[in-house]
């Protein structure tokens, strides 16, 4: 007899398992509608693989797996995809979830498929993907991918398999059902189990209020290396932690998994979903559930087709709805009620309880800790749930970790023996959260501060980098400044201006300034004047339109004539200026040449020839083409006022039409 | 019917507050009767008056708090406490002296502190140390035991209590003063000397002590409490006895089974050490907070003052509680070093 250890703490609530166990296990039969999550496991939920409409049959893919920590979904009889949609699911929390809806069609017609009955010859990559393939989660409690469990590292050597037949919970008796009815199926899955494993020892552990469970084991599993190991019963010795102390004697390193004891566990459920999908080629699509408690008439097992509607579950055991107070999925320690009868049977549904308030009464409100520790006399994790409680009412998070709350496994032992009715759990669950989120919340806050200084940091970077530029380009020039100082040279901008003056003063000097004022007068007045022209163009135009701008145009005008007659009075001065001079020097020379100029000018314009003349007014408007288009451009880019833009807009068009006005009398000109 | 939410455990087991308190009233009951039978109705009616006392404390006090009475008046937290009071006052004591010694306890060391579960010294205690420091003479006034001397019927115990000027008090001195003042006498003749002295202990002394032990045991079996603090108490207090008792000469501190079956040992043990409330909650805590409870007793019995010393042994522990608490939490599961300290 293999020597069994004992874990601190533990309780002994009323089992109630006897109810459901009179009867042999039943099928539940199909339902008409199968509502299927997408993820009924810890990790990644499936992507779909069916249209809405299409009809699917018994056992085909209908939602593959999506990464590693992920299991594929099969259609649990042969019927119509009629939605792919949220549902309310099985959650504590009562949320909706994505999940595939079949219509069933009754005729249970399954996809071609096959096993292999000799699964000796099998590798155990292959043996694992064809459990991955099967869907295969953990069917006792948080339904990890059995796949992702059975792939340990080659460096850690497994020298213990356990199978979880503990099954503590009150009332549950889905896998002692299991163990009665299907110890072949459950010894032979353990098998294909060892195969993949390769451990020294493999033990199958129950607890031994179980008698019958045990004799099937113990006569399925005689001539092979598996043990049952039976130990006292008490809760919650099924918790995986737990059962590794009770077999082993070792601890499974806290934030750790069993395999760092050199343990794995797998559920007795697991084991013969295994042996289907190894040998039958079925994958999960149905599981045992138990369906019991005091507002049942008939407790028992079922056969339940995964999406099973709850409703329709309970009410093949006789559901009384007036005697329910409220529907747990789970057993009475660590299920979660549900908000609805509509949610569906999935993968990790061990039970259905349906209690009578006279069974699992309402709490009645909490008392004050007395500090007692009756919950730490029976927390299986050796905490001080008193103490934690203490804290987690004052969040006092740092000393909640400090006394290693995520250790707690929510069992509930020490809500149960509290005699203050005090929600311990609640307390637990709800500052784990609550942690969880702020450490979250740290991490965000930290990332955007290393950013922020970053950011910081860059900005003034590139300040600095600007204030040494100036303070480099500042000594440059003083250095500049200094250098011309002392190498006798003046200030640059001295000099320039200096240098301007002396220009001047020559030309003052010079006779040849003569020539160029005067040229400079007549420029002035040449330019005057095309820009009265403009502006009285533009002022009758202004006119014509009715524009507001008609005053404004019309000062202008008045302006440039003003500027227009100082500029001739200017010119005229300056001539008179000079013809004093002349007179002065060449008295006689003056008025000739004034006579000559003329000639030369008359001459010059009679010399001059029809298309010549044409010419000469073709490139004068091309020039005041060109000058308004450039004034338009800017007007535009200054994004002047719509009607300067429209004045100087018609402008163009009218130089534009003159020009084209000139061109063929032009061309005509010069073809004949 | 909408489905009623609730988290798990959805379970509980049959262990509540008011059957915590009531098993430890049902516990005093044979101390009680020993206790009567040897030292007259003196101590019934203390628990009769003081319960009055301590429900109507109570009441106010909740009131002001502006508390529902009924939920709170019904874990009989404060009737455990008056009986617990009223068991350790001396019978016949004066209704002014209970009732001021309750409303300290329930007023004063329970709800100034948030009511039940918040206060950190034992309340019983702090008003059994106010009433001896405020009021020696009438604290320390015992009656004689019976064979000693004429017990008061009941009717002169309620006149004793009510109208203590007309009522002519008997008392005697205790064992633990005559070992106390004893500084020439073997302990052989001492006991020869007085008639207080039984069989181990005192006279009627013994059979309290015996019959609260009982009470204890029963609340062990009933797993209201854990062995550790009392056995503890009682462990390191037999021990500094026997270390002591040095042959029975003239400095003797007296017998272990004289110091274990004297005084307030049974009943602070088991009813005094034991209140959750203000103890060491770890199990090697309260093996701790139990220990150095019977080594303080001890101390204070032979060099203090005072002739017994469970409320001052157990006040002073008080203290200590939470430093206790905070160096001994176990070894949580998975974890290889105790976190203790940290």
């Amino acid at each position: 007899m293999r020597k069994v250890f004992d874990f601190h703490g533990g309780i002994h609530p009323t089992e109630n398992k006897h109810q459901s166990v009179r009867t042999p296990i039943a099928d539940a039969g199909i339902p008409p509608e199968l509502i299927i999550p997408l993820s009924q496991h810890i990790g990644a939920p499936a992507r779909p693989l069916v249209a809405i409409g299409e009809r699917v049959l018994k056992g085909q893919m209908i939602a593959e797996a999506l990464g590693f920590v992920s299991v594929p979904v099969h259609a649990p009889t042969s019927g119509t995809i009629h939605a792919i949609e949220d549902r309310l699911i099985a959650h504590p929390s009562g949320y909706l979830a994505p999940c595939i809806v079949i219509t069933t069609d009754g005729q249970d017609e399954w996809e071609a498929h096959s096993g292999v009955l000799n699964y000796r010859t099998l590798e155990t990559a292959d043996l694992i993907s064809i459990i991955r393939n099967a869907g295969i989660a953990g069917m006792g409690g948080a339904g990890f991918p059995s796949a992702v469990k059975l792939s340990v590292k080659a460096d850690t050597p497994i020298e213990t398999l356990i199978i979880n037949g503990t099954e503590c919970e009150p009332y549950i008796t889905a896998d002692d059902a299991l163990m009665r009815e299907q110890a072949f199926e459950i010894i032979e899955g353990t098998k294909i189990l060892q195969q993949i494993i390769g451990p020294k020892s493999t033990l199958i552990g129950v607890e031994d209020n179980k008698p019958e469970g045990i004799a099937a084991l113990c006569a399925a599993a005689q001539g092979t290396n598996i043990e049952i190991v039976t130990f006292p019963t008490k809760y919650p010795s099924g918790g995986e932690k737990q059962l590794v102390e009770i077999l082993t004697g070792q601890q499974v390193p806290s934030g750790g998994l069993p395999s760092e004891v050199g343990v794995v566990c797998q559920n007795i459920g697991s084991t013969v979903a295994i042996f289907d999908a190894v040998v039958k080629g079925r994958p999960l699509i149905s599981r045992v559930t138990t369906v019991t408690g005091e507002s049942v008439r008939e407790p028992q097992n079922f056969e339940v087709l995964i999406g099973t509607p709850v409703q329709y579950l309970i009410d093949k055991a006789g559901y009384q709805s007036e005697k329910n107070n409220r529907l747990i999925m789970g057993g009475p320690m660590m299920g979660f009620t549900i908000p609805d009868t509509g949610v569906p049977i999935v993968k990790t549904t061990n039970c259905v309880l349906a209690p009578s308030e006279a069974e699992l009464s309402t709490p009645p409100p909490a008392q004050a800790c007395i500090r007692c520790g009756m919950c730490a006399e029976v927390c299986p994790a050796s905490l001080l749930p008193q103490q934690m409680f203490w804290f987690a009412q004052g969040k006092e998070f740092e000393k909640l970790e400090e006394h290693n709350l995520f250790d707690c496994i929510e069992c509930g032992a020490c809500s149960f023996a509290c005699p203050s009715n005090i929600p311990l759990v609640q307390y637990y669950r709800a500052s784990k959260s609550e942690i969880l989120q702020l450490r979250h919340d740290h991490e965000i806050a930290e990332q955007s501060r290393i950013r922020f200084e970053a950011r910081q940091q860059r900005l003034e970077q590139a300040e600095q980098e600007k204030e040494a530029k100036r303070a480099a380009r500042k000594i440059a020039a003083q250095q500049r400044a200094e250098a011309a100082q002392e190498s006798g040279a003046e200030d640059p901008i001295q000099a320039a201006i200096d240098r301007a003056k002396i220009k001047k003063a020559e030309q003052q000097q010079d006779g040849a300034g003569d020539e160029s004022e005067l040229h400079k007068l007549e420029k002035a007045i040449a330019s005057t004047a095309k820009r009265l022209t403009t502006a009285t163009t533009k002022l009758e135009q202004a006119q014509a339109e009715g524009s507001d701008l008609v005053g404004a145009l019309q000062t202008g005008v008045d302006k440039t004539r003003e500027k227009m007659a100082v500029a001739k009075q200017a010119l005229n001065d300056y001539q008179q200026h000079l013809d004093t001079r002349s007179a002065e020097q060449r008295p006689a020379d003056a008025a000739q040449s004034a006579i000559e100029r003329a000639m030369q000018a008359r001459t010059t314009e009679a010399a001059l020839s029809p298309q010549e003349k044409a010419r000469v007014d073709l490139k004068k408007l091309q020039n005041r083409l060109k000058k308004t288009q450039a004034t338009l451009l800017q007007s535009h880019q200054n994004a002047e006022e719509a009607k300067v833009i429209e004045a100087l807009e018609s402008t163009v068009a009218r130089l534009t039409e003159k020009i084209n006005a000139l061109q063929p009398l032009l061309n005509t000109a010069e073809d004949a | 019917m909408a489905l009623m939410r609730l988290t798990s455990p959805h379970a509980h087991g049959p262990m509540s507050t008011q059957r915590v308190m009531q098993s430890v009233l049902l516990a005093t009951i044979p101390g009680i009767i020993v206790l009567t039978h040897f030292f007259g109705f003196g101590t019934l009616v203390n628990i009769l008056w003081g319960s009055i006392v301590a429900l109507a404390c109570e009441a106010l006090a909740l009131k002001l708090r502006r508390r529902p009475l009924g939920f709170y008046l019904k874990d009989y937290s404060a009737l455990v406490t008056a009986v617990l009071l009223c068991i350790a006052l001396p019978p016949y004591a004066p209704w002014w002296l209970i009732a001021v010694g309750i409303a300290s306890s329930i007023l004063l060391a329970k709800h100034l502190y948030g009511g039940l579960g918040y206060n950190p010294f034992n309340p019983a205690m702090v008003g059994y140390v106010i009433l001896l420091i405020s009021f020696p003479i009438q604290m320390t006034a015992w009656a004689p035991p019976r064979g000693l001397g004429e017990l008061p019927g009941f009717m002169e115990a309620l006149q004793a209590c009510f109208t203590p000027s007309a009522y002519d008090a008997i008392t005697m001195a205790t064992p633990m003063d005559l070992l106390k003042q004893n500084n020439s006498l073997l302990i052989k003749d001492l006991w020869g000397q007085y008639p207080q002295f039984g069989r181990w202990s005192g006279r009627g002394w013994e059979w309290a002590n015996i019959a609260f032990l009982a009470g204890g045991v029963w609340l062990l079996y009933q797993r209201i409490f854990t062995w550790h603090a009392p056995v503890a108490m009682l462990v390191t207090l037999g021990l500094l006895a026997a270390i002591f008792y040095d042959g029975g000469s003239s400095a003797s501190g007296g017998s272990p089974l004289f110091h274990l079956l004297g005084g307030a040992t049974m009943f602070g043990a088991f009813f005094i050490v034991t209140d959750p409330v203000s103890s060491a909650v770890s199990l090697r805590g309260r093996l701790i907070f139990g220990g150095l409870i019977g080594v303080l007793i001890y101390t204070i019995r032979i060099e203090g003052n005072y002739p017994d010393s469970v409320a001052f042994a157990v006040l002073i522990m008080n203290f200590a509680a939470p430093f206790i608490d905070y160096y001994t939490q176990p070894r949580t599961y998975g974890h290889r070093k105790k976190r203790a300290g940290e």
